[in-house]
């Protein structure tokens, strides 16, 4: 019966990773985590069935919110626990194998990638800056246009509202390349203090819940000592940027830049 | 669906403090945010991580999973949020 068919979900890769040291730790659905091994790695996995994470289950569940969200959730406090004891590369969600010996061997058919992989990412950290058009400055540019006297022509003429239209538009093509000059200097500045970066698309407004636009959604690969320091950097962006919000968040296990071989993107 | 669970909902944090991540500057850390919105999650764990094929049930070859996650989103926000809401930042 297809309902009692297990499947292995995996988490991360690690290098050797002893299974005592999963003692404790259970990953969706609460089951306990398992380390398969080949060679030096350590696939960390835990068993699901396949009636919810076979390839049909998936094409439906993924696209149930709630479901994903229970599941991102699940595998992500995996993914950060295991990052606590040890170097891993993550795992893309849903990755899921119906038999050890097929983890087994992409582990030993991959191991070079992922050995690279790993030594990339060791003792790193990923770092999320989400930048922003601050409201204030917004709100700020809109009541000076308001306060403004319309112009030289009698405020109710279709010439005042031209020039007050053709002021406008100008002011916020201005204001737009403000935008872009003050997110591109701080990438830039941010760069300088990463390993490595990458660019998420910018999260709509209807999805982060703020009436705000996103300018930049980066993401930093950061040598974990310099965490301090590029946060505090961060934050002195944030205020010599007046027309910007910064919004950091970490840390993230590497997830960004775990790629390996000819994933590269 | 109901709103609670959308982006920027609440789950705690823990974290030990010994990979707060560079403990000099503690002023600097302390600014990290005690809980992880999903939209962010989502970036990270359908866009990153390690893809590999073989005997993988659903290759993420076959599906576009940033798409389907976006998908999910959207059309959760839309339900939310009414039919306005089905614009994206496509004004950036």
């Amino acid at each position: 019966m297809r309902t009692d068919q297990a499947g292995i979900w995996l988490y991360a890769v690690a290098d050797r990773l002893p299974a005592f040291r999963l003692a404790g730790l259970t990953g969706i659905r609460d089951v306990p985590l398992r380390a398969l091994d080949a060679g030096r790695l350590t696939a960390v996995a835990s068993d699901v069935q396949l009636s919810e994470f076979g390839e049909a289950a998936l094409r439906r569940n993924l696209e149930d919110l709630d479901w994903l969200e229970g599941v991102a959730r699940a595998h992500h406090r995996v993914v950060e626990a295991l990052a606590e004891r040890a170097p891993v590369v993550p795992m893309r969600l849903a990755t899921v194998y119906t038999s050890e010996a097929a983890v087994t061997g992409m582990l030993a058919e991959r191991a070079a990638d992922l050995a690279e992989a790993l030594r990339r990412i060791s003792s790193c950290q990923e770092w999320g800056v989400k930048t922003y058009a601050d409201p204030r400055q917004r709100a700020q540019h809109e009541a000076d246009a308001a306060d403004r006297p319309a112009g030289d022509a009698p405020a109710r003429s279709g010439v005042a509202y031209l020039q007050r239209r053709r002021r406008e538009l100008s002011e916020q093509r201005d204001s737009r390349q403000e935008l872009t000059d003050s997110a591109d200097l701080v990438h830039a500045r941010l760069c300088d203090l990463a390993l490595d970066w990458r660019l998420h698309p910018p999260q709509a407004p209807q999805l982060t819940g703020s009436t705000v636009q996103m300018v930049l959604n980066a993401t930093y690969l950061l040598d974990e000592c310099q965490a301090a320091n590029f946060a505090a950097a961060v934050a002195v962006l944030g205020q010599e940027q007046s027309c910007l919000r910064l919004d950091l968040t970490g840390p993230w296990p590497p997830y960004s830049f775990a790629e390996v071989g000819d994933g590269s993107r | 669906m109901s709103a609670e669970h959308v982006l920027s909902g609440p789950v705690i944090r823990e974290r030990r403090p010994e990979i707060a991540g560079g403990t000099r500057h503690g002023a600097a850390t302390a600014r990290r945010p005690e809980r992880i919105a999903l939209v962010d999650l989502l970036d990270r764990v359908l866009a990153g991580g390690v893809v590999v094929a073989g005997e993988v049930t659903l290759s993420v070859a076959e599906v576009d999973m940033v798409t389907v996650s976006v998908r999910a989103l959207v059309t959760s926000v839309s339900a939310l949020a009414g039919p306005a809401s089905g614009q994206l930042a496509e004004d950036l």
